[in-house]
């Protein structure tokens, strides 16, 4: 559901931070997500990060594809 | 145009009386500086022989200043480009404005030599023009008519219904870059280096690619509903089909992001400074090639071909392998949060 | 070729998502594992338009059906609600504030759009940071922040309220037309109207609600469960994990999209949100009154709610003649099988709501269709 988009935290101030996507950045509220630190990614939707992305599973994921298309070419 | 910081425009400026005249004849047309104008007649007399192209186009963009250009820009670029798509080559322009009372003298400047600069670069003249200035609230700041005269050599027939299945389809460069700069300014975005409008003349373009192939179909600049309408509108015209391949179209990545954060497809955005063509397959790529050298061109790239397979519709064939329509805008692009 | 991105300015945890050889692995091993014919409903109008965006429906094998549900949440806003948010249009006293989704929805007799050109003052938003700084530059009017989404989406709604609270903003108010998930879920089920083997749950509500609330579909209904996230690979992975717990006879909740949701899922988020809100019924286009499935904003925050606030005259409600967006919601139909598909129903003029939506079924399958 909804457009949520993943974006890198550059700064943190309070509830708010600025965060980069791309080349484009964009000050932000990490009101709903106060584990998130400078350097997280999270997932921005309508102006707030909901989730801080957990880079080792993303990582677990890829790997898992890489797996796939090796069984695949067997 | 020499004016102080704070001085504004006034309904007075576009009456016909005294401040009128001081407009033109110290403000406009200095900077456009032919002869042609400074007669100052109520028209601009020329001669022409040989087939004319004639366009016009009213352009009322917000904000008027963004990244990579102003309205001024756009108006002169925009009727430019419509010449240039017809083959000719673009001679004399007019350029009217309508104006809010309270516009002030420092932006028209800025504007003004806008116009003055793409002119130039474009090798026409602004040779008339009109003034008029209205109520607060009665315009957006200020709008601007442009309309264009060009010559258009023997034997050139370039239309959206030449197209032929086999043709090749191809893209002058990025897609998306204007829109992205006016939503970017529109919306707040901030970029770690800024997407520009890629709002330029594509004249020279044009006739580069002219020298090089007499077997030059259709032209057309991708504006307002971006390449996605504009390959519609070849499909339609000609009776075709056209397929175009996902992984060929060039995006810059700030574009690519920027439709991602706000939810666009970068085939609906609009372009300013881009064009589409449709080349005989033997001549395409010595097109590119040529393309690739000029100022405008240097992404250039075949994006795709015409088909006889479904007349009047575009397919895309994605990078995963699927085809799928690639319909025409609808209203107009909105961003979106789900 | 277009020009190829350096490796440090691609999209993270995007780009990668999308890769196409990637993409081929995951569909050989969906068409190895595919035996039984199963019938799979994508939850989310965002799913939907992965799938019709990137041609996958073509790509899966016979044996996999897909069809479309009710995850949108502004094709899913009933005709009485939109015409609450359309007659507060008309109040001069009141700015409206809106994402740009809801502004072409027809209600029974206009639009926020048509509201706009009547004299509305009626302003698209992306954020409720937006919206309240509206209201904070316009104190002498009141601000209407038109609420809808789902879990995603309330949270952020709800920190808006709490930010009005602390900073005593009180031009602000919204209109809650806010939808909770599970609910729908369980009474689609319920009808007994569809008969599903697999759902794609909704990655981005389930970063707020975590996976577990989707746990009942596996255990009560014996529907397999995947969460998961919104690029192509994602898609694939959840068809290939349901299809596996299929063909097992296991049907539980998986996670897909590990990146993004965990069982327990964002409890700040949760907390703000039932803080501020109570579940309520909620009226569903072509589900009728669902009972919890929607939010109403607390007593202790009344002074929020543009319905406890405002008179609102929504006037009578008209269900326009031959649309069928409920049914397809409900996913009983197709677009295909609606007679106005196309014909009177089209982007430019649409008579429901799941053709103006950028995630509609009819949006998608008119935009995206295949030859």
């Amino acid at each position: 559901m909804c457009l949520a988009i993943p974006v890198q935290i550059k700064s943190i101030e309070g509830s708010e931070a600025e965060v980069e996507f791309g080349g484009v950045t964009q000050k932000i509220s990490v009101l709903l997500t106060p584990e998130a630190r400078l350097g997280d990614y999270v997932l921005l939707h309508t102006g707030y990060a909901i989730s801080v992305i957990n880079e080792e599973q993303a990582q677990e994921t890829l790997r898992l594809f890489e797996e796939i298309e090796r069984l695949a070419e067997t | 145009m020499e004016a102080s910081e704070d001085e504004k425009i006034l309904l007075a400026h576009g009456s016909g009386g005294k401040l009128s005249h001081d407009l033109v004849e110290k403000g406009f047309v200095p900077s456009f500086d032919n002869p042609l104008l400074s007669r100052l007649d109520d028209s601009a007399v020329f001669e022409a022989t040989g087939r004319l192209a004639f366009t016009t186009d009213s352009y009322i963009v917000t904000p008027i200043f963004f990244p990579g250009g102003d309205i001024g820009k756009l108006a002169v670029c925009g009727t430019v480009n419509d010449l240039a798509m017809s083959g000719a080559t673009p001679l004399y322009l007019s350029v009217s404005f309508i104006i809010e009372e309270g516009f002030s003298f420092s932006d028209l400047s800025r504007i003004v030599t806008s116009i003055q600069q793409a002119t130039d670069e474009a090798g026409a003249k602004v040779v008339t023009g009109d003034t008029k200035v209205v109520n607060r609230g009665s315009a957006d700041r200020l709008f601007i008519n442009t309309a264009g005269v060009g010559a258009v050599a023997d034997g050139i027939d370039i239309s959206g219904s030449n197209a032929r299945p086999g043709d090749r389809v191809i893209l002058s460069g990025p897609v998306g870059d204007h829109g992205i700069a006016i939503m970017s300014e529109r919306e707040g975005l901030k970029f770690s280096s800024p997407v520009k409008s890629d709002c330029a003349p594509l004249n020279h373009l044009v006739s580069e690619m002219l020298q090089v192939s007499s077997d030059i179909h259709c032209l057309r600049d991708p504006t307002r509903g971006g390449l996605a309408t504009t390959l519609n509108e070849f499909a339609a015209q000609s009776g075709v089909g056209i397929v175009i391949h996902e992984e060929a179209v060039p995006v810059r990545d700030a574009v690519r992001a920027a439709c991602e954060m706000l939810g666009f497809d970068p085939l609906y955005v609009a372009n300013e400074g881009k064009l589409v063509a449709v080349v005989a397959p033997d001549d395409a790529e010595r097109v590119v090639g040529r393309m690739k050298e000029s100022r405008y061109g240097a992404d250039a790239a075949i994006i795709g071909e015409i088909t006889e397979d479904h007349p009047g519709k575009v397919v895309l064939r994605t990078t995963l392998g699927a085809s799928r329509i690639v319909d025409m805008l609808v209203g107009e692009l909105l961003p979106r949060i789900c | 070729m277009p020009p190829q991105p350096q490796a440090d300015s691609i999209m993270k945890f995007i780009d990668e998502f999308r890769d196409a050889d990637m993409a081929r692995g995951v569909l050989g091993q969906i068409r190895r594992q595919s035996r039984r014919q199963v019938r799979l409903m994508e939850f989310c109008g965002g799913h939907t338009v992965t799938i019709m965006r990137h041609g996958i429906r073509q790509l899966l094998p016979d044996t996999i059906e897909m069809l479309s549900g009710p995850g949108c949440p502004v094709c899913v806003t009933a005709n009485a609600d939109l015409d609450k948010a359309i007659a507060l249009a008309a109040n001069p006293e009141i700015i409206i504030t809106s994402f740009g989704d809801m502004l072409k929805v027809p209600g029974s007799r206009s639009s926020l759009q048509q509201a706009r050109a009547d004299g509305g003052d009626v302003r698209i938003v992306y954020s409720t940071l937006d919206a309240l700084q509206v209201a904070r530059d316009n104190p002498d009017r009141s601000v209407v922040f038109i609420g809808i989404g789902f879990e995603t989406t309330a949270p952020t709604i709800a920190a808006s309220i709490k930010k009005a609270e602390e900073e005593g903003i009180g031009n602000y108010h919204i209109l809650s037309l806010h939808k909770l998930c599970p609910p729908v879920i369980k009474a689609l089920l319920d009808s007994g109207e569809v008969k599903l083997d697999g759902l794609i749950c909704p990655g981005h509500v389930s970063a707020v609600i975590g996976s577990r609330p989707w746990e009942f579909a596996a255990h009560d209904y014996g529907i397999a469960c995947v969460v998961t996230g919104f690029e192509p690979l994602d898609v694939l992975l959840s068809v290939d994990m349901l299809v596996n717990q299929i063909e097992q006879g296991k049907p539980t909740v998986e996670i897909a999209y590990r990146r993004g949701v965990t069982p327990d899922g964002n409890l700040t988020a949760q907390n703000l949100m039932h803080a501020v809100f109570e579940p309520s019924p909620a009226a569903w286009r072509g589900m009728g009154t669902v009972p919890g499935s929607g939010l109403t904003l607390r007593e202790e925050y009344e002074r929020f709610d543009a319905e406890r606030v405002f008179d609102i005259d929504p006037g009578p409600t008209v269900e326009h003649k031959g649309c069928i967006c409920g049914d397809i919601l409900r996913g009983v139909k197709t677009p295909p099988d609606c007679k106005l598909f196309r014909t009177a129903c089209t982007p430019e003029r649409p008579v429901g709501p799941c053709m103006v939506s950028s995630e509609g079924s009819c949006a998608s399958y008119y935009h995206y269709g295949s030859i």
